[in-house]
């Protein structure tokens, strides 16, 4: 893994890339108040990989999210991360994690190269003192994502941009080569969207496993060379072009999308069969069709009604 | 006039008041930078006033207060889960019903057999009049948490800033989230001799509060806290010589004094800064 330009100084034990994978085999993960949040589910990624997870809310996303980390004991089946058990995996510092905003207090009183400083925790002492391999890397990772600037800002001081670099900066310093990333472009801008899905690229060429949960499916296609869908059960799971389809996208969300439908007369007065589709989420496009200024498009199937 | 101000050194119990109520104070403080950052500070306060009956109770019975006060936490805990999984109630209703009822029998039981210790020592502390057994049971809450919390204070940090972050670096959450709040009762019981039972919800809160509006790192608000929290309690217990108790009385009014004015003179997060960078703002558009 060729992650630094620079001469690494000695005592750098950088975890060899080669050989992330993940593989979940029949998990299905219960609850103790008795719900199962994801049942039966099988799916296997490999090396140098961006894969999606796509859902609905509370379609187990997360659930798989914790199973891979090790937080909930499968009820059945198995998780096994570069062919270890998670145990062994997370002592190893392999899963780097990418949190979502909603869930840090950015009011903790930490500057950006302490929180890029907390990846190398695992690679320390039980005293957490940073030696100078640490301090090195924690310099390269911010340098990659572009925060050096910023780096003795206090994190809430931060756009929701710099908010989500902090946070790759410090999966880059602990070195995992499976690195998870929850929802990443909720709130960010998207030049921040197209500079983190760069970053990503660069990860992926350098044999990183890099899994997505989102529900931004406009973005998928362009980055991911693999999906999952899910919803309790995974639905589908291959390569985007076989497993992102209209029609699995549909069976996925359910009556949760808006559809907006063109086609036929609607579109042209030609006799071409095909029509164009957009679906989406919570962010509601405004469709406009039409010659100069179109009349706007309604959707098909407002989310609160459900599809027949 | 010197001569008079260095009288508190001369006598043994105003030395021990002083040096005792600087290591609780330090301590509590240590833990204040953590528990206001959560929004638990008012488990504190909570905690404290659940142990007061097993503080009775210890005396009554003549053990070490340190397992009474214990017991009676693990009654509180237990009582607080018990009542709140078996009713609709919220948990601030909980906690307030619970902490409330345990404080009350507290008092009931030092006022049905009167012991050495009185109601108004439990509730108001004495730090003057603290015995040499107290004094020994609260150096050694007080060393072992100092040294727990030195060793794992970043442990803590990354625990209770990410949690996920933690798990997944292999730290076990639930084993630390746990020592923190043994160490939390261990010197909430400590802190109660000291300022008693009303105000150790002082004792971790406001250094922690205090540091918190001068620093953006979490190392030196450890540091600024726990010199607070030190600094005030030895202050304190010493000016409460010349003012004839109520030492902690003394001890949360400094701290209180201390954080007024870093609330308004802080250099970054104080109300003055904030007033002056809207004016250089407002200065700067015209």
């Amino acid at each position: 893994m060729n992650l630094h330009p620079q001469p690494a100084p000695a005592g750098t034990d950088a975890v060899a890339a080669p050989g992330a994978s993940i593989s979940l085999r029949n998990l299905t993960v219960t609850y103790n108040n008795g719900f199962t949040a994801v049942q039966d589910a099988s799916f296997e990624l490999d090396p140098g990989t961006i894969c999606a997870l796509v859902g609905v809310n509370g379609s187990g996303k997360s659930t798989v999210f914790k199973a891979i980390m090790g937080f909930v004991r499968p009820a059945a089946g198995e998780v096994r991360l570069c062919g270890l058990p998670v145990a062994e995996a997370i002592s190893r510092n392999i899963v780097a994690y990418v949190p979502q905003s909603e869930d840090i207090d950015w009011n903790f009183p930490v500057l950006v190269e302490d929180v890029a400083m907390m990846g190398r925790y695992g690679h320390m002492n039980f005293l957490r003192m940073p030696s100078r391999a640490d301090r090195y890397k924690v310099d390269q990772a911010l340098e990659r994502v572009g925060m050096t600037e910023f780096r003795k800002r206090q994190i809430g001081e931060l756009s929701g941009g710099q908010k989500k670099r902090v946070f790759l900066a410090r999966s880059l310093a602990q070195e995992g080569r499976i690195i998870l990333l929850d929802e990443p472009f909720t709130g960010v801008d998207v030049k921040t969207e197209t500079a983190i899905i760069a970053l990503l690229r660069e990860l992926r060429a350098t044999g990183h496993l890099i899994l997505i949960s989102t529900h931004n499916l406009g973005s998928v296609p362009d980055f991911c060379d693999r999906v999952v869908l899910i919803n309790r059960k995974v639905l589908a799971a291959g390569p985007t072009a076989q497993v992102f389809t209209q029609a699995n996208l549909e069976r996925a969300f359910g009556g949760v999308l808006r559809r907006f439908n063109l086609g036929g007369e609607q579109l042209h007065d030609d006799e071409d069969p095909r029509g164009v589709t957009v679906l989406t989420d919570d962010e509601r496009p405004l469709v406009f069709y039409g010659e100069g200024k179109g009349q706007p498009l309604a959707a098909d199937n407002p989310p609160d009604k459900k599809p027949s | 006039m010197i001569a008079e101000l260095a009288v508190p050194f001369e006598y043994g119990y105003m030395l021990k008041a002083m040096w005792v109520s600087a290591l609780v104070g330090g301590v509590c403080a240590f833990l204040s930078a953590y528990l206001m950052l959560k929004g638990w500070s008012l488990m504190g306060d909570a905690l404290a006033h659940s142990i007061v009956p097993g503080v009775a109770g210890a005396y009554i019975l003549g053990v070490p207060f340190a397992a009474g006060a214990f017991f009676a936490g693990l009654l509180a805990a237990g009582g607080m889960a018990f009542v709140k999984a078996r009713s609709r109630l919220r948990e601030d209703a909980v906690i307030g019903l619970v902490f409330t009822a345990l404080f009350a029998l507290g008092l009931v039981m030092a006022s049905i057999w009167p012991t050495s210790v009185s109601v108004q020592t439990i509730v108001l502390g004495n730090i003057l009049a603290i015995s040499d057994e107290d004094v020994v049971q609260v150096a050694i809450i007080a060393a072992v948490t100092l040294g727990v919390l030195s060793l794992k204070w970043k442990d803590l940090m990354v625990t209770f800033f990410d949690e996920n972050h933690a798990r997944s670096m292999g730290l076990n959450v639930d084993w630390l989230k746990i020592l923190f709040f043994t160490l939390l009762s261990a010197c909430t019981v400590a802190a109660l001799q000291t300022v008693g039972a009303c105000l150790v919800i002082a004792m971790v809160v406001t250094p922690g509060a205090t540091a918190y509006l001068l620093t953006d790192r979490f190392g030196r608000l450890i540091v600024l806290s726990v010199a607070f929290g030190a600094g005030t309690s030895f202050a304190g217990a010493y000016i409460s010589y010349f003012l004839d108790g109520a030492t902690g009385g003394v001890i949360v009014t400094l701290q209180t004094l201390l954080f007024i004015a870093a609330y308004l003179f802080a250099p970054r997060h104080g109300v003055l800064a904030a007033r002056r960078r809207r004016i250089e703002a407002l200065g700067a558009r015209t």
